[in-house]
């Protein structure tokens, strides 16, 4: 494990094929990247529900303080389509970028600037939690594009649920 | 065969299907991203990628022997097929997938029919050279494990 726990990133990827779970899996190892491979979000949820539990005994619930630097994880949405109207929906749901599939080496590198804005907001807010993480997310025409229920707050916990 | 001569022909192998356009610069990408820590990368996804073809062919078979055709579910397994072909570089098999979920679009049995003829048409015809080349890789890698005992 490593000392240096700001050299390593951790990318926690969401998609539901196995071979894409497999790709992003090698792009992101080959990359550096600490990787974490779940094939839907709520399976991804209940991965962040459990790190932050490492630190505090009581349940993740929405009031509580914990709960908020989940909001704080950046998150990248990718897709095989390229559907503008889609690709805005996502990102005005709170994605920082978007990925064409199938995704490419050269594209590991935008991940590094979205980590490290969202460390720096963590350490302006002396959390310790959840730095150096960013979520990679699959948005499968199977599902329903990123129109919900409006609300304001928690954006991107929203866009984890409804991925 | 000797080492050099198999290597010879897994490189020779592989230059014609990208010279035939079988295969396209994504398996390029594949090629980086396999090395001496990940040996066997591309057998898995290749691997994985032939048996989720054969399971969405044969679900796309059944869905258009129906009388009344769902074309939605068509649609969904096409879209699959498509992206793990694209995720693997299988270019013919990526474009006879989008002429197909233009067939879809347009409720056109005949066409969806004809579509899924292509499709296989163009998996099978993949699927035999790569099938050829995880032999020869496979090969290969048991010559160059040998050599470092």
């Amino acid at each position: 494990m490593a000392v240096d726990a700001e050299a390593q990133f951790h990318v926690l990827a969401v998609d539901d094929s196995l071979m894409d779970r497999k790709l992003i899996e090698r792009l992101l190892k080959t990359s550096s990247f600490q990787v974490t491979t779940v094939d839907s979000g709520s399976k991804a949820l209940e991965v962040l529900g459990l790190r932050e539990d490492q630190t505090s005994a009581s349940a993740v619930s929405p009031e509580h303080n914990g709960s908020s630097s989940l909001k704080d994880i950046p998150v990248v949405v990718m897709s095989s389509e390229n559907v503008p109207s889609r690709i805005n929906r996502c990102l005005e749901g709170g994605a920082e970028e978007f990925f064409l599939k199938p995704v490419q080496l050269s594209d590991m590198k935008r991940l590094r600037p979205h980590i490290l804005k969202g460390r720096s907001k963590d350490q302006q807010l002396q959390r310790e939690e959840n730095s150096n993480t960013i979520i990679i997310s699959s948005s499968g025409s199977k599902r329903k594009a990123m129109d919900e229920e409006p609300s304001p707050e928690r954006t991107r916990l929203r866009f984890s649920t409804a991925i | 065969m000797s080492l050099m001569a198999l290597r010879e022909q897994l490189n020779g192998l592989v230059n014609s299907m990208f010279l035939e356009g079988l295969l396209d610069d994504q398996f390029e990408q594949l090629q980086m991203l396999q090395d001496e820590s990940s040996p066997g990368f591309i057998a898995e996804l290749i691997t994985l990628f032939c048996g989720d073809s054969e399971r969405i062919l044969a679900e796309l078979t059944k869905l258009l022997d129906q009388a009344v055709v769902d074309y939605q579910k068509v649609d969904a397994f096409v879209h699959q097929l498509k992206g793990s072909s694209s995720s693997v570089g299988a270019q013919h098999v990526k474009l006879a997938c989008v002429q197909f979920r233009q067939f879809c679009e347009e409720h056109n049995k005949e066409g969806c029919l004809r579509a899924l003829n292509v499709v296989k048409h163009e998996y099978y015809l993949l699927r035999g050279k790569f099938d050829t080349m995880l032999q020869l890789e496979q090969r290969i890698q048991a010559y160059e494990s040998k050599q470092q005992i």
